[in-house]
């Protein structure tokens, strides 16, 4: 049944060498863990991947519940996590996730040095990656405010006097950043969740294709 | 299909077999939890309504009259008071409380508010009507009679619950 209706796609627009394109290519003997165990140190990239997958799918969810404002913020997320069916499961992977995002982009980083995997002709991705790295933390920086409890409300006060102690842009950048050059409030709230759920998914989503394309552009890094 | 000499397995096959299954558990074991998470409106199951206090029973006349209740609504994390209105009449011991919500398409009825309709529901939005028993009039949009709440008379005080439909 799929097949036929695969075939009957295919016949009409050859979709095959599409995915063929992406999907075909040998995987070489000093990245496969059947051959050399140690090479399971090259998964970290794709588990990294991984998690931001399950990144982008757990917050799009969340989303469905959860209220950008200051009044409701902190009642919503207590109502998706208590009351709505694997709530806890699915902030659970949210929140934890973030956390493993970041152990995961580090072995993945260690891993890329220690092979020398960043040497020509591969200095852009790891520019790329290291662009992402800051995508990263600038996502769990602004997700870290959006349950508006007390840890997120003071965690992010200390985050914006750090921004507002850099030399001369410090007030600007604060400012911009909390919407207000004085309160920490409801339009520090919005302008967080706008930038978590929609420019740093935005730019790491087109990060990431960049820095696939450059993979499949080059292939992996040599053998030692 | 590869050889299938003494039902061996191909190598291909087995890895085929394995790796979807293995993945499939894994994905999964990821989107069952957001999916029965984003469909939890649907399955969550209505708590019973409560009555609240409406009326007097001295109050009521033959002429449906307008009452209006509050009451807490609880919607999600959100709790606010919302107001409801009742049209009540009474004939010998009959009491009956229509909703004022329009069965065409959910405006507000009124009573007795249109000079060509004299004692009928009328509805500003598509001419629809409704007789004093709530029942449509024909020929008009509305396809089914107002909902009637549900009634409890205690000491006097009469009280609602939810608007159904009369049929
Ligand atoms: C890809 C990397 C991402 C990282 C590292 C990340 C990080 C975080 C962190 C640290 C929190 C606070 C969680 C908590 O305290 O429990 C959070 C909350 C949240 N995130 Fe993300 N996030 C990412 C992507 C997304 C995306 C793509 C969306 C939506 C399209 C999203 C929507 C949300 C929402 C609605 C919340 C508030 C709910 C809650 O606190 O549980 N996130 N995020
Ligand atoms: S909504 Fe009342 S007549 Fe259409």
């Amino acid at each position: 049944m799929l097949q036929r209706l695969y075939d009957w796609v295919d016949e009409r627009l050859d979709i095959t060498p599409l995915w063929r394109d992406i999907a075909d290519h040998e995987v070489p003997e000093h990245v496969n863990p059947a051959h050399h165990f140690s090479a399971f140190v090259y998964c970290f990239g794709g588990l990294t991947f991984f998690i931001i997958v399950i990144q982008f799918l757990s917050g799009m969810f969340l989303t469905m519940y959860y209220v950008p404002d200051i009044v409701n913020a902190y009642e919503s997320v207590k109502y998706l996590q208590g009351e709505v069916a694997f709530g806890m499961i699915v902030r659970g992977m949210h929140h934890w996730g973030a956390s493993l995002v970041i152990v995961m982009v580090f072995l993945h980083t260690l891993r890329v040095f220690f092979t020398g995997a960043y040497k020509k002709p591969r200095e852009l991705n790891w520019v790329v990656g290291v662009l992402m790295f800051f995508l990263l933390l600038g996502l769990g920086f602004t997700g870290y405010l959006l349950p508006w409890d007390m840890k997120a409300y003071f965690a992010t006060v200390v985050g914006l006097q750090i921004a507002e102690s850099v030399p001369v842009i410090g007030d600007l950048a604060k400012t911009l950043l909390a919407g207000d050059p004085e309160i920490i409030g409801a339009q520090t709230l919005t302008r967080f969740f706008a930038i978590h759920v929609f420019f740093l998914p935005g730019a790491l989503l087109g990060l990431l294709a960049v820095h696939f394309i450059m993979i499949r552009r080059q292939g992996i890094a040599g053998p030692l | 299909m590869v050889s299938e000499k003494n039902h061996n397995v191909s190598r291909r096959q087995f890895l085929t077999y394995t790796l979807t299954g293995v993945g499939g558990f894994m994905a999964a074991g990821m989107i069952l939890p957001m999916a029965r998470f984003a469909i939890d409106p649907v399955l969550q199951s209505a708590g019973a309504g409560d009555m609240n206090a409406v009326a007097d029973v001295s109050e009521l006349t033959e002429e449906p009259q307008r009452f209006d209740f509050s009451y807490e609504q609880v919607d999600g994390w959100y709790t606010s008071e919302v107001t409801e209105t009742a049209w009540i009449y009474q004939e010998g011991d009959n009491i009956t409380a229509l909703s004022p919500t329009c069965t065409h398409l959910g405006c507000t009825v009124n009573w007795n508010s249109n000079e060509s309709y004299q004692n009928q529901f009328f509805c500003p939005c598509h001419g629809g009507r409704f007789e004093k028993n709530g029942t449509n009039v024909p020929g008009t949009p509305p396809t089914e009679p107002l909902h009637k709440y549900e009634i409890e008379v205690r000491d006097g005080t009469v009280y609602l619950g939810k608007a159904n439909p009369q049929i």
